[in-house]
């Protein structure tokens, strides 16, 4: 076990070196500068030279990439050119709302999709099955962003139960704040919820043909004996794979989400720095969301080899 | 010595305040764009002045509603009669947000801080003819031009040039302490800004208690916040087509906000085929401005045939000599050798007035002969292409700075008009203080680019807000980018 979590652990920092290039190369290639754009249509040359003198643009290119990855790996994330503000700052602040939000989201795809998925499975062909499955095909096909809007017509315009958007804070108490997290985190749960449900009825039902549930059977358990204790454990492989992408999804989803629900999250800070040309603010949050994936990819591969035995011994 | 007339500040805000019972109390106001960062004296970011002008940060002049310039820290000025030394008296017991008081010292640290050598300040443009900053006493401040300058006092109005303290200067970006009715209060940077009330104001007190600034840029995120009732005013809405929306529910007031943005169709004047008039001229009568007008603003917007803001008693309106007219569009183009038409690039930048002008205004173009290749920027890209590479045929792009109309003068600017003549009434303009042969020389430069036809001029932009029934005190018009709370307050 531990020779397989080294193995991952080595290939997760070479996918890191990776991701730190090309991010890094990508943003920098793109046109505009980021002086120009924050001194607009009257800045003079000489104005703009200061300005980028200040900003620290006028290394070269490698110089500017050791500096961005040596500080970072200080846990120094740079100075954003717009805001002026430490981004490690900017970025600990977003945290606390997309974080929670995909975290409140995962939980309630789960909390949707495992019932529905087990419940759809085990009454294979009943009504209760066909309508699950109808369901979710329209959850998937329901962009979020659009079933967000609905949600505040109907919750905020109409019903005034929530606010259509903004974040109430955390210090004003958990449960304000997980209150206007609300809407736009079952908008994100939506179409995972249906994706999962499906994966984890599909899933099951494959297991659940399988020689050794016969076998159970055979034993004497009764169909639902097997399922609970046999077939479900087995089924859950593809339903952690997708979990785990769609965490990744969560975190990088949410970007239209937050703006819909205008919530200061880490999407719309990268939204908002990428027209404002704020590159050390989109290069170090898209490092960080690509460290969030390949983190959660790695956690999803040790889960593997704790659900399944087998993995560890392979690999 | 020429004696500038007084305007009191205090009694000017008085007549708004004494009208109707005031209710003090908060107040939540949305804005599209958050500001980058808390100094106007360092950015173009109309974002900073629209959350911090006059309410936080006053300058030695200010704007009003109407775009005049009332006394704001200078309670008088005069001016010597070369025009060359201003001598402002300042009003007494000002302090700073941080207790410390704003004096002579002060002022000569801002606006030879805006003029230094290392300024990061937008305009520097505007106070380079400032050639010394003199402290007289306490209260009085002498500044000397190269040049005389018949707008100085209104550049001393703009955001640039408000009055900062040097010891606050290390943190106002984050913390910014000024000297108006309201103090920073806090910022929850990505959601809102909090300004409170000074109770220490050297003027007439702000109404309100507390005015929460919120920043939504989605369209439909901005409606579903006002019909929810999660905001009091909108300034600057996003969705025009929505306003008739408002404009029915009791619930709401609409007002529609001119600004001082010249939407123009900018044309490469040094570009073939635009550095031939007649084409230019040719392509004026090929634009239907209504039809932009009520197409990509849905009817909000004033049309214009010149660079000047119609609500100024200096502008002429000069449409009829461009009027729509296809067929003499045609005629015309064919007088200057091009017939068959030809080809070129329409780049336009994210707003909507210039990506929804945009497809109306190369239909329009098609049908003369005209293909305009459309292709879509973000105004970082625009600025860099556009704007400084002058890689472009035409783009469309509102000129958002007050009386501005001497961008024609410069003929390196991105549109390239390079014109003697015109350039010469401007420098008339500049060292004009008379009102009268000023507003000649405005008028004469209005009429000359209007017949070079420089660029298409389309409409001038006018802004909805939507505010609640009950708010009382907002700026109607525009003149420069600001959101004055200081006499808003609520109807009893």
């Amino acid at each position: 076990m531990l020779r397989f979590v080294l193995k991952r652990l080595v290939s997760l920092w070479l996918s890191l070196v990776v991701a730190s290039v090309v991010i890094f190369l990508f943003v920098e290639v793109v046109p505009g500068d980021p002086a120009a754009y924050m001194l607009g249509m009257n800045a003079q040359e000489d104005t703009l030279n200061a300005l980028r003198e200040q900003l620290g643009l006028n290394g070269s290119l490698l110089e500017r990439y050791l500096s961005w990855v040596g500080g970072m790996l200080r846990g120094d994330f740079g100075t954003s050119y717009t805001y002026r503000t430490p981004v490690s700052e900017m970025i600990g602040e977003r945290m606390w709302i997309s974080l929670p939000l995909a975290v409140f989201a995962l939980a309630l795809s789960t909390l949707i999709a495992f019932p529905a998925g087990i419940w759809a499975a085990s009454k294979r062909g009943s009504i209760a099955d066909v309508s699950v499955m109808s369901l979710t095909q329209l959850g998937v096909a329901i962009p979020n962003f659009w079933f967000a809007m609905l949600m505040v017509l109907l919750f905020a315009v109409n019903l005034r139960w929530f606010s259509a958007g903004g974040f109430a804070g955390w210090d004003v108490g958990f449960l304000p704040a997980m209150k206007s997290l609300t809407l736009p985190a079952v908008a994100l749960a939506l179409p995972q919820a249906s994706i999962l449900a499906r994966v984890m009825r599909s899933s099951l039902l494959d297991t659940l043909g399988e020689d050794y549930i016969r076998t159970a059977r055979a034993k004497g358990l009764s169909r639902r004996q097997a399922l609970w204790k046999h077939a479900l454990r087995n089924a859950l492989i593809p339903v952690l794979t997708i979990i785990g992408l769609q965490f990744s999804f969560l975190m990088a989803g949410a970007i239209i989400i937050e703006n819909v629900f205008f919530l200061p999250g880490l999407g719309r800070l990268v939204f908002q720095s990428i027209s404002a040309r704020d590159l050390i603010v989109v290069e170090s949050v898209v490092m960080l969301l690509v460290f969030a994936v390949i983190l959660v990819n790695f956690l999803v591969d040790v889960a593997y080899a704790l659900v399944d035995p087998r993995l560890r011994v392979r690999s | 010595m020429k004696f500038m007339t007084k305007l009191s500040t205090v009694s000017a805000l008085a007549m708004t305040v004494a009208s109707g019972a005031l209710a003090a109390g908060d107040m939540t106001v949305a804005l599209q764009l958050e500001p980058p960062h808390l100094d106007p004296t360092s950015a173009a970011a109309g974002a900073i002045d629209s959350v911090l002008y006059a309410n936080v940060f006053e300058g030695l002049t200010r704007f009003t509603s109407d775009g005049s310039i009332i006394p704001g820290l200078a309670k008088s000025w005069e001016i010597s009669e070369d025009g060359l030394t201003y001598t402002f008296m300042l009003a007494e017991g000002v302090t700073f947000h941080d207790g410390t008081t704003m004096d002579a010292e002060d002022v000569k640290f801002s606006l030879d801080r805006a003029r230094a050598e290392d300024s990061a300040n937008a305009q520097k443009a505007l106070y380079a003819g400032i050639t010394s900053v003199d402290v007289v006493d306490p209260l009085t401040v002498k500044l000397t031009l190269a040049e005389p300058n018949g707008s100085m006092l209104f550049n001393l109005a703009w955001g640039d040039a408000v009055i900062v303290a040097p010891e606050s200067i290390e943190g106002i970006k984050q913390q910014p302490v000024g000297t108006g009715a309201f103090k920073f209060g806090s910022w929850v940077q990505g959601d809102s800004i909090t300004l409170e009330k000074n109770d220490a104001y050297w003027g007439t007190p702000a109404v309100l208690d507390n005015v929460t600034f919120k920043f939504i840029s989605d369209p439909s995120a901005a409606f579903a916040a006002v019909m929810a009732e999660d905001v009091d005013v909108f300034s600057g809405y996003p969705a025009p087509e929505n306003v008739p929306q408002f404009e029915a529910d009791a619930r709401f007031q609409v007002l529609i906000v001119d600004t001082e943005g010249e939407t123009i169709l900018s044309t490469n004047n040094k570009m073939p085929p635009f550095d031939n008039v007649m084409v230019r001229k040719a392509m004026s009568h090929a634009i239907d401005r209504q039809a932009i007008i009520d197409g990509a603003m849905f009817g909000l917007g004033t049309p214009i045939g010149t660079h000047f803001a119609p609500h100024h008693p200096d502008y002429v309106d000069l449409t009829a000599g461009s009027n729509y007219d296809p067929e003499l569009a045609k005629k015309m183009l064919a007088e200057a050798g091009y017939a068959d038409g030809f080809k070129t690039t329409l780049k336009l930048p994210p707003p909507s007035y210039a990506r929804r002008g945009g497809e109306i205004i190369a239909a329009q173009l098609r049908e003369v002969g005209i293909e305009a290749e459309i292709s879509n920027l973000e105004w970082a890209q625009w600025l860099e292409q556009v704007f400084k590479g002058k890689d472009f045929g035409l783009t469309i792009v509102s000129h958002t700075e007050p009386m501005d109309i001497g961008i024609y003068a410069r003929p390196d600017y991105y549109f390239q008009y390079d014109k003697p003549e015109f350039q010469a009434l401007n420098t008339s303009l500049e060292a004009e203080a008379d009102p009268a042969k000023r507003k000649e020389l405005a008028v004469a430069m209005q009429k000359m680019i209007a017949e070079d036809a420089v660029n298409g001029y389309l409409f001038q932009l006018a802004v909805p807000t939507i505010a609640k029934a009950g708010v009382v005190g907002l700026w109607e018009s525009a003149p420069t980018q600001a959101t004055d709370m200081t006499a808003v307050h609520w109807k009893e």
